[in-house]
């Protein structure tokens, strides 16, 4: 979530009180924001560091959230924006060339006019822009906004995409002037402009605006040119905005408008540009400042909200949260709801209802314990099992342990003498594609590595140490959606001065007879006359010491005997991989098979 | 260490048995035994064990007696042997009959001191260069004052006390003595001890005439040998369990820790340029590279019907009038939906109106909430629309930095209602009520953005101990369009809630590094002595 630092005198001149600590907290908590920290006695002027909803572009600055909260506080009302055409009516117009389409297809404009600018306003002002290039604009790939002082250009003016070579111009803050493509290498070690290069870096050609004069406005989304820089002393502002989404450049379009045209000289006006783009049938006049209309029950908004409140209280809670709603002319139970430009998160009826909540008080609503009836109180089976063996274990004497289940690669086999399955085996690891760190490269296939980890991290504690976990672990598994299938196990490791290798064996065994599972002795698989039960044999496991593993054999009625897992003393190169001075047995065994 | 835990063991055979005997010996003599007088040369630790062992068989009683005594200094001593000071110049002048004060005598540290003294005593004076004696005989009131402290450790006069301490011939000493007489059980002899009833004992009835050994009630107890034990964060998970069964809520089937793009997000309503689905924020998968397309997981699908089956009867008959006839679920469709109510709008909803794309929901990642598995539990739902609870808590992954609050890996308790006519005074009404089993109470409910809920609530109960309220959960009734897009009636409504085990636990034991309560380097130490988890005891 954003969070948005404002001046705090500021605000609450603006919000017509001094509010207490708590008063604003309460304030804030009412409508949703969070305050996060107050610098008062540590910074002058003393900040308010507010978090804002991820979907509330409006209140991505000071002026979004003192509007909000006036029109929450119903100190104020939401204004109408409104379009307002120079006096000649001559527009300014913006010709979209087809080119663009290869890189950066959507082209957005707005004019405001006699802004009066303060260094806080102005701050505001680029903040604003920051914030919209960070969040909605997922770091400029899907929007990317210029301004500029109008009054050093020259209308008629063009959105075009060239071959970068041909694109020369000074940036800003530079007073020579390169090409496009000196820019890629000028502003590769840049700390706030490199991660933008790549967006456009490999395209043939580059997006540039330009005036009459061939004066360069913008590579978007890289960098403005120094020619048209933006001042305390602008007053007339020209915004281009482009986009790889159309839907985000008009929200981007609406919020900055929105914002700022308060300071025009005729407040909340917007001079509007005729844009020419008749390609992609985009050719418009810009901005479109229109409320989206929509419709909301009233008995939806009541039945879900557990209120009957009437419509006309109803659209006076919704003129709290911004919306011009009225009961319908036509039908008894409709409000028309107007949707103003600012409020680009209602989606659907559903956030109509939400707002209408938030004005009358989440927590004035009537609680009631809701009456359902469906009362299948049931443990996952897997879980039910897993919980037999957890409580048996530590019945025996072991101790549960709660290693994570991402891992190295090495840990999971090399460690233990095992390669990794080559393509063509089952039981092959889940790779991930963006581990921050080398530990978590894969999804875990055994549980020995945790615990052998842990029993390193707990070096300083008394041997012997007798650990166990049941667990998940995942493999590949082409047949299934998900192309993986997680598998509960049970392990357990003893670490002491002697191997242990019976005490292991006799957990399997107290285990097994916990699980109503019969030891019977037999020379292999398949082999021996029928009944259920679990045998053991001696087997061939580079994990373990040779002569001393053995793996697990089980037979249920019905179906046939598998390998269900494998114990014995770790090998010593294992110790010593896991930096274990100790001996240590392990146990690991696949629990599904017992569902 | 031994001996500090269970019985005392009996001193036969150590030094100071004599010692318990003497006493014994002692208190028969003089009923009263002062340790002081009895036994001056004897500590007065190895006393008081002494007495210890037989007071605590009740053969003897005692009271404690502190005193100040007074003793003489190694300079006291010798002037007790050899008389003071001034008395030893008297004694040399007198001697000689008149000693230069060149006199090597004379020279001396005491000797000097001594002169003085001898002045005031009137017992020599000068006589030019030399003394001379004033008198023959004299009393050396010095010497017979210590020689009283010897014999009393104290001073004859009180007065006198500061004068000799001053002049370094005594010193005070805290005394602690005893006063022992006969107990109850007073026997002139220690009985033979057992330290432990016997099968023995028990067989040839030795047990009715034995003596107990005493017991040691302040040392702790003898550890239980191999005791296990389970990890608190399952401990805290069991609680929670017990309070959703306790609700009447089936568990979810969360046995996949790799979910696609679609189950994980798009069918969440998340849009696929949503900073959740950024690289920094979730694992993607390298290997298996891509997803199938959307269906059934039949081992999913197995687990909950055999856990429906358990409630079968009830169930049916809870089946409300208007549920719709079971219907197939058809995957391809609901693909459709959600790609359609994402792009263009569907349902009511304008939609985000974005391009989507169909290799974002074949990406494979480590769920990264397990709100992807109640996801799926939901849809299969719309083949039988019908009230139903369901709860999960199982591990999610989150691409995080590492640090004391954030794994890359943690638990999610997640909680779904689905009934008719469900309002949102209900679900606070709900979470109060689920809150309040873990002594969570005072709920406030703010209102929060979550992209498949609305309203979305976060949940926040008042700390006692930081005196403010603090977010325990999050909460909501989810999207029309992530219900609507699954076929679900329009009147079905479904709350979702959740919260992670790990931050409770935290709160709970006091833990501030998320480090010490999962994974390996947690102590074992302390999962040994984790006290059982009473989440309705403050």
């Amino acid at each position: 979530m954003p969070t948005i630092s404002v001046d705090k005198t500021e605000l609450y001149k603006a919000l017509g009180k001094d509010y207490s600590r708590d008063e604003f907290d309460e304030l804030c908590f009412e409508f949703g924001i969070e305050l996060d920290e107050d610098t008062t006695g540590r910074e002058e002027p003393a900040q308010l560091k507010i978090e804002i909803p991820a979907n509330r572009y409006d209140m991505l600055c000071f002026e979004g959230i003192a509007l909000n909260l006036n029109v929450f506080l119903g100190r104020q009302a939401m204004p109408t924006y409104t379009l307002k055409p120079p006096p000649g009516g001559a527009l300014e117009t913006v010709t979209v060339s087809p080119a663009t389409a290869a890189v950066r297809p959507y082209f957005s404009c707005a004019i405001l006019r006699g802004v009066q600018f303060t260094p806080a306003r102005y701050a505001s002002f680029i903040a604003l822009q920051d914030k919209l290039h960070a969040n909605l604009a997922r770091q400029r790939s899907l929007v990317a906004i210029g301004t500029h002082d109008l009054d050093t250009l020259q209308g008629p003016f063009s959105y075009e995409a060239l071959p970068p070579d041909q694109i020369r111009f000074a940036p800003l803050n530079q007073t020579r002037a390169m090409t496009a493509t000196e820019m890629m290498g000028f502003y590769e070690k840049d700390k706030h402009l490199a991660r933008y290069l790549p967006i456009i870096r490999d395209s043939p050609v580059y997006p540039v605006i330009y005036d009459a004069n061939r004066t360069v406005l913008s590579l978007p989304p890289i960098i403005n040119g120094n020619h048209s820089k933006l001042t305390l002393a602008t007053t007339n502002i020209f915004i281009d905005i482009t986009a790889t989404d159309k839907t985000k450049l008009e929200i981007v379009t609406h919020i900055l408008v929105a914002m700022f045209s308060q300071y025009c000289a005729d407040p909340f006006t917007i001079e509007p540009v005729r844009i020419l783009s008749p390609h992609n049938t985009e050719s418009r006049t810009s901005p479109d400042l229109t409320p989206r209309t929509t419709h909301a029950s009233a008995a939806y908004i009541n039945s879900i909200t557990g209120l009957s409140l009437p419509r006309t209280t109803i659209t006076t809670l919704l003129k709290k949260m911004c919306y011009h709603a009225t009961p319908s002319p036509t039908s008894p139970d409709t409000l028309d709801v107007a949707i103003p430009i600012t409020r680009a998160d209602v989606l659907h009826e559903a956030d109509i209802m939400e707002d209408a909540a938030i004005a009358y008080g989440f927590n004035k609503l009537p609680r009631a314990f809701p009456a359902t009836k469906a009362a299948a109180a049931a443990a996952l089976p897997i879980n039910k099992l897993a919980d037999i063996v957890r409580l048996e274990s530590a019945m025996a004497g072991w101790a549960e342990v709660m290693p994570l289940t991402l891992c190295s690669l090495d840990e999971n086999y090399q460690w233990l003498n095992k390669s990794p399955p080559s393509s063509s085996e089952q039981q092959k690891p889940i790779r991930l594609q963006n581990p921050k760190t080398a530990e978590y490269q894969i999804v875990r296939t055994s549980l020995l590595p945790g615990l052998l980890k842990t029993l390193r991290e707990n070096k300083h504690h008394a041997v012997p140490m007798r650990i166990f976990e049941v667990g998940d672990v995942a493999f590949q598994d082409a047949r299934l959606e998900r192309r993986s299938r997680n598998e509960r196990h049970f392990a357990a490791a003893w670490y002491g001065k002697q191997a242990g290798f019976e005490m292991v064996h006799g957990l399997l065994d107290r285990v097994m007879m916990m699980l109503r599972v019969g030891f019977v002795a037999r020379g292999g698989e398949g082999k021996g006359e029928g009944g259920e039960g679990y045998w053991i044999e001696e087997v061939e496991d580079a994990t373990y010491l040779a002569g001393h593993a053995a793996a697990i054999y089980l037979q249920l009625a019905g179906r046939k005997a598998q390998k269900i897992g494998t114990f014995g003393i770790l090998h010593p190169s294992v110790l010593k991989a896991f930096e274990l001075p100790f001996p240590a047995s392990t146990l690991e065994l696949n629990v599904e098979v017992f569902l | 260490m031994p001996g500090t835990r269970g019985p005392v063991p009996v001193p036969v055979q150590n030094g100071d048995g004599d010692l318990t005997l003497q006493i014994l010996q002692a208190v028969n003599e003089h009923d009263i035994v002062k340790s002081a007088d009895t036994f001056p040369n004897t500590s007065q630790t190895v006393i008081k064990a002494a007495l210890d062992r037989l007071a605590s068989r009740s053969m003897i009683e005692y009271d404690t007696k502190d005193s100040e005594e007074v003793r003489l200094t190694d300079e006291g001593q010798q002037i007790v042997a050899e008389g003071s000071h001034e008395y030893k110049v008297w004694d040399a002048v007198r001697q000689a009959g008149r000693l230069s004060l060149k006199d090597p005598v004379l020279a001396t540290a005491a000797a000097k001191a001594g002169q003085g003294k001898a002045f005031k005593n009137k017992w020599v004076k000068k006589d030019g260069d030399a003394l001379v004696p004033l008198t023959d005989a004299v009393t050396d009131t010095t010497r017979d004052d210590l020689q009283y402290v010897a014999d009393h450790r104290a001073v004859r006069r009180a007065d006198d006390l500061k004068e000799l301490r001053k002049r370094t011939l005594v010193t005070t000493l805290k005394v602690i003595a005893y006063e022992a007489r006969k107990g109850p059980k007073w026997a002139l002899e220690i009985p033979v001890e057992v330290t432990d009833l016997t099968a023995d004992m028990l067989a040839d009835g030795s047990w009715e005439k034995a003596t107990f050994k005493p017991y040691n009630f302040k040392a702790l107890g003898e550890q239980s040998p191999g005791t296990g034990a389970l990890h608190p964060l399952n401990k805290v998970r069991e609680e929670f369990r017990k309070i959703f069964f306790n609700l009447g809520f089936t568990e979810m089937p969360t046995g996949r820790f790799v979910d696609t793009g679609f189950w994980n997000f798009d069918a969440l309503f998340v849009p696929q340029q949503h900073p959740a689905r950024d690289l920094q924020d979730t694992f993607y998968v390298s290997d298996p590279a891509e997803a199938g397309p959307p269906g059934p997981d039949p081992e999913a699908d197995a687990a909950l019907a055999a856990m429906e089956e358990e409630d079968r009867d009830e169930e049916s008959s809870n089946q409300p009038l208007t549920a719709p006839p079971t219907r197939t679920l058809d995957y391809a469709q609901y693909y459709q939906n959600v790609r359609s109510v994402h792009q263009d709008g569907a349902f009511g909803s304008i939609g985000y109106r974005y391009p989507y794309t169909d290799a974002e929901t074949r990406r494979l990642v480590l769920r990264t909430h397990t709100t992807a598995v109640s996801t799926y539990c939901l849809h299969r739902l719309a083949a039988h629309p019908r009230p139903c609870k369901y709860f999960s808590i199982d591990r999610v992954f989150r691409n995080e930095t590492v640090d004391a609050t954030h794994l890359a890996e943690f638990h999610q308790v997640e909680g779904v209602i689905a009934d008719y006519a469900l309002t949102l005074g209900g679900l606070q009404g709900f979470l109060r009520r689920f809150f309040k089993k873990m002594g969570l109470v005072g709920l406030k409910f703010k209102p929060a953005y979550n992209p498949y809920t609305e309203p979305s609530m976060e949940v926040f109960a008042w700390h006692q101990g930081l005196g403010k309220l603090v977010e325990i959960g999050n909460s909501g009734m989810f999207r029309p369009e992530m219900l609507l897009a699954m076929g679900l009636p329009e009147d079905l409504r479904v709350y979702g809630f959740g919260l992670s085990l790990e931050r409770p636990t935290m709160i709970k034991y006091g833990i501030d590094n998320i480090r010490e309560l999962l994974g390996h380097k947690v102590d074992l130490g302390f999962i040994e002595r984790n006290a059982a988890v009473r989440l309705d005891k403050a």
